[in-house]
């Protein structure tokens, strides 16, 4: 196989959203990369993910990461392909109570002062912008500039983007070990690259058992086309609480307008590794959205399917060199924001694979958190 | 129910009975009932609710399957 | 005295025979989409055709409770989720019989897609269910003994019948009649047939190429106008109101998929078939199928197989055992025919690169050449998800590359979300939304 006896300058392991991105930086910053895919290019969690792209406030770091992506986003759209079904359709994190609706005004103070653009709405102005929703919500923090994508295309232009530019694309090729300046295919073969990057999604574990993934499962389900029905990405302003809760499964309200019209419902989180759709979580995140939107009862809803977020113990992301082998960058632990996310980590990462001024702080996505032994006191 | 009634197809008054269904209904009139995603007319094809290409608006229902739906009195259908 | 309960899904012969079988020593609950028991065959709009009714008569009589106009959505080890026209129901069950039936095989050429072209079972279908075809020009075209029974039965409703085109050779048909032969049945219908269909043209190794549509100035603007027919080197027009085009059956086997029945064996190119063992039961224990989910077999072995099944899950396996070997001789004949039917590799070369394939979301047959699998397909180019989810465009792709569809999930029908939020044993009920049984 020719593109086994030559060496590059990148080898990105895993064909996700993420390392679709890592890959299209590499190349842009000149490198001669090779990407290694072990299944279908873009059928990961990529292939499940819900592609809103949005900002994020659970913590300062994850703040700065998800704006950061996000204006990366926004400098593509125009060059997307339409098939990527970009829509500029706003988040709006409903307030179902009095209490709610003092959260949301400081994540606006938050928001605002990071600069980003939101607006409170009262009980009045957000069933003007969303009718669909129940009467008797408080109101709700709108979001304008968050978007929403179909994941599998955007991250099949990223890597189109960077084959065009001279990256070799090698799919059906299982990563079985890696070491400092190689990496080892199922069957034998060997790839010789001065930088490797593990962007293999829930499996990254495999490949670098110190980082502690584990795979949070989540459950969607699409319904026929009802254009009009929907605008905004809807989300209850409880969804960070819920979602972290920690409990054994927890379902939360998050409804998305896909370009199609078709309606997209969310989500779940369990920690799990097994793929089949729970009927008992699937109603229970159906009955909740109903909820908040009840008309949605009538509407058909034709696929249910679940995939797993890659979690890690403190909700971000690893994007860095690992301690004990420095040619060796993590691209992992991506949880539920990995589709925004792609696009900041690739540019964080090829910052510090080049030396290049990190454009925000690295410092806290460091993968080196996790490697007890060799990690400085205190950086966890 | 009466043998045969009043229904609506896009607010016109037809005649049809409890024994037809809105998607045969609907290609006795010679009546497309959908386009689909990219703008081709399309009626009933395997009626047998297999295919989905009879779903019309029946009522407020926007995707209703014609082929297993049987008409009632005072039925809306809306095509198109 | 009856023992435990058994749930057949499926009101067809198959289903029909099962519940006529077990009723007398089981709690019976036969459920249908359709509003009247009958199935494909014995269709009859919202009413019952005698045949029916004298298997579904002696079973009521016998206490079998009948569950019309609702849709199995979803299903798991303990319940079934119905949907019907206002509510939904989760409905427990002890003993399930499996008799969804097959649909058609339709294979696409230009022209596939236009108002006016249906399946032949499914024009069937439409005008017994009170579409008015008297005078009006049906072309009748595919493949298989549906199409005859379709042309006879339009005919008798006073549709012209143009012709009927088979895409088989006459040596392949003289195969199939020989096999056919064994079976005197079969042998009676066949000839039967074609007593109605006296006078009508019976085309071999003829196929459609395409269907036009009617011009713009025309009332029937947009509808199909005629078809372009071919046989061997020879080409020309049919103008006609209806095309009536079937490629024979696939089993319905998403249901019991779901349950976690497994597939029999792969025969190439016949559509995939739940495997079941001597008693009709599935690799799953207590679920029963029959009819043509185990592999199409046509009209007397689903009766046989139906009334199997529903012996047996009614616990009466030496009744059951006395029908055996009925079965065994239909299923064999069912083999041979099913064998000798080969679609011509010359039909793959019918759709032309703008010819739709995914007909839910429009996706052609170019676009489809740049992937490599049906996931992919799905994944990148949408194909098999829009509402069907795949059950018309995924034979399709199965016989022109051999793509293998992957999996089944809840729903496996489009259903509302009202319906699929009762999914759960301890869904909070919306008793406003449940109907009663
Ligand atoms: C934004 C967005 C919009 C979407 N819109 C639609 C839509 O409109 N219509 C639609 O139908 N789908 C839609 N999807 C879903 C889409 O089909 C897939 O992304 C979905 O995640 C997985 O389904 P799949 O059929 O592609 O793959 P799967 O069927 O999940 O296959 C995944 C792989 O895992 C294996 N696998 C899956 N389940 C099991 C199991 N239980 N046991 C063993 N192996 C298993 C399969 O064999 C396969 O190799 C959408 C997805 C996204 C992200
Ligand atoms: C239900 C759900 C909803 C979500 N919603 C959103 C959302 O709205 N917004 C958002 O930003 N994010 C969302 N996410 C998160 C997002 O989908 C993921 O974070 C993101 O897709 C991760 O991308 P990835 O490239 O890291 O992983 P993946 O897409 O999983 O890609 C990893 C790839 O690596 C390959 N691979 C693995 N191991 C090897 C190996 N040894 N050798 C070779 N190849 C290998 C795999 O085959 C795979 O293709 C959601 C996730 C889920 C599950
Ligand atoms: S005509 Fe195919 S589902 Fe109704």
């Amino acid at each position: 196989m020719a593109s086994s006896n030559r060496t590059f300058d990148l080898a990105v392991i895993g064909c996700g959203i993420v390392g679709a991105a890592c890959a299209r930086a590499g190349t842009r910053a000149g490198l001669r990369t090779i990407i290694v895919e072990g299944s279908l290019a873009g059928g990961g969690a990529t292939a499940a993910g819900m592609g809103h792209i949005v900002v994020m406030d659970g913590s300062e770091a994850q703040l700065a990461l998800t704006l950061y992506s996000r204006r990366l986003w926004q400098q593509l759209i125009p060059e997307l392909p339409e098939a990527a079904e970009y829509r500029s359709c706003g988040t709006l994190w409903i307030a179902e109570h009095e209490a709610e609706l003092e959260l949301a005004r400081r994540k606006q103070a938050k928001l605002a002062g990071q600069g980003v653009a939101c607006e409170i709405l009262d009980a009045r102005q957000l069933m003007e912008a969303e009718p669909c929703l129940r009467p008797g919500l408080a109101g709700a923090l709108r979001v304008p500039d968050d978007g929403v994508l179909y994941p599998p295309i955007a991250a099949q232009w990223l890597w189109q983007q960077a084959q065009n530019a001279g990256a070799v694309m090698r799919s059906g090729a299982i990563v079985t070990r890696i070491q400092e300046q190689a990496i080892h295919v199922a069957g034998g073969d060997r790839i010789q690259a001065g930088a490797i990057i593990v962007a293999a999604g829930s499996q990254g574990a495999e490949l670098i058992p110190e980082i502690p993934l584990r795979p949070r499962k989540g459950h969607l389900l699409i319904t026929d086309r009802y254009p009009g029905f929907l605008r905004h990405q809807v989300v209850e302003l409880g969804y960070l609480q819920r979602a972290h809760a920690g409990t054994e499964s927890s379902v939360s309200f998050n409804l998305q307008p896909r370009a199609t019209g078709q309606v997209l419902i969310g989500s779940s989180r369990q920690y799990s590794h097994d793929r089949a759709v729970e009927p008992d979580v699937l109603s229970r995140m159906l009955a909740r959205a109903q909820s908040y939107v009840p008309r949605l009862g009538d509407l058909r809803g034709l696929r249910a399917w679940t995939g797993f977020r890659a979690a890690t113990p403190d909700d971000l992301p690893c994007i860095g060199p690992l301690p004990n082998r420095p040619h060796i960058f993590a691209a992992l632990g991506h949880e539920g924001l990995g589709i925004t996310t792609s696009l900041g980590t690739a540019e964080l990462l090829l910052a510090q694979m080049l030396g290049a001024e990190a454009p925000i702080p690295a410092g806290p996505f460091q993968p080196a958190r996790f490697f007890i032994e060799t990690s400085p006191a205190g950086h966890a | 129910m009466p043998e045969t009634f009043t229904v609506f197809i896009n607010g016109q008054p037809v005649t049809a009975g409890p024994e037809t269904s809105v998607a045969a209904l609907l290609l006795r009139e010679r009546m497309v009932n959908r386009r689909s995603c990219a703008g081709q007319l399309r009626a009933a094809f395997c009626g047998m609710g297999i295919c989905m290409e009879c779903r019309v608006t029946i009522d407020s229902d926007a995707h209703g399957l014609g082929c297993m739906t049987f008409c009632r009195p005072n039925m809306k259908i809306t095509t198109l | 005295m009856k023992t435990g309960s058994v749930t057949i899904i499926g009101a067809g012969p198959a289903g029909l025979a099962a519940a006529a079988a077990a009723a007398p020593y089981a709690t019976v609950t036969l459920l249908d989409e359709n509003p009247g028991p009958g199935g494909q065959i014995w269709r009859a709009g919202a009413g019952t055709t005698t045949a029916a009714a004298e298997l579904w008569e002696p079973a009521r009589q016998a206490g079998a409770q009948w569950l019309g106009g609702c849709r199995v959505v979803a299903a798991d080890a303990h319940a079934l989720l119905l949907e019907n026209a206002t509510g939904a129901q989760r409905l427990p069950w002890e003993k399930l019989v499996l008799a969804p039936g097959a649909r058609e095989r339709f294979l696409p050429f230009p022209g596939w897609t236009l108002p006016g072209v249906l399946g032949a079972g499914g024009l069937q279908a439409l005008v017994k269910n009170g579409l008015d075809i008297r005078g009006q020009r049906v072309m009748v075209a595919g493949s298989g003994p549906l199409l005859l029974a379709a042309a006879a039965f339009l005919r008798s409703q006073g549709a012209i019948i143009a012709g009927i085109t088979e895409q088989a050779t006459r040596r392949q048909l003289a195969g199939l009649a020989w096999a056919s032969l064994v079976s005197p049945e079969k042998r009676k219908q066949a000839s039967g047939l074609f007593r109605q269909l006296r006078g009508v043209p019976y085309l071999t190794h003829c196929w459609v190429e395409a269907a036009e549509v009617q011009e713009s100035s025309h009332k029937n603007s947009g509808w199909l106008a005629a078809v372009r027919l071919r046989r061997g080197n020879r080409r020309w027009r049919e103008p006609c109101d209806w095309l009536a085009s079937g490629f024979g059956l696939a089993p319905n086997i998403e249901l019991a998929r779901l349950l976690g029945c497994a597939l029999a064996p792969a025969a190439e190119g016949r559509p995939s078939s739940i495997a079941v063992d001597d008693f009709q039961l599935a690799s799953q224990s207590n679920i029963w199928c029959a009819g043509e989910i185990t592999g199409i077999g046509g009209l007397e072995l689903s009766l046989l197989e139906g009334r199997i099944a529903g012996l047996a899950a009614a616990g009466q396996t030496a009744l059951a055992r006395r029908w055996l070997k009925a079965r065994d001789r239909q299923r064999h004949f069912a083999r041979a025919l099913a064998r000798a039917a080969r679609l011509d590799a010359e039909l793959r070369r019918l759709p032309g690169d703008e010819t739709v394939i995914c007909r839910c979301e429009d996706v052609p047959l170019g676009r489809l050449r740049e992937y490599h699998s049906w996931r992919e397909a799905r994944l990148l180019g949408r194909c098999g998800m829009g509402a069907c989810q795949g059950r018309i465009c995924s034979d399709i792709t199965g016989w022109l590359w051999n793509w293998q569809y992957d999996t089944t999930r809840p729903p496996v029908t489009p259903a509302r979300i009202s319906t699929l939020a009762l999914m759960a044993a301890n869904a909070e009920k919306a008793s406003s939304s449940e109907f009663i049984l």
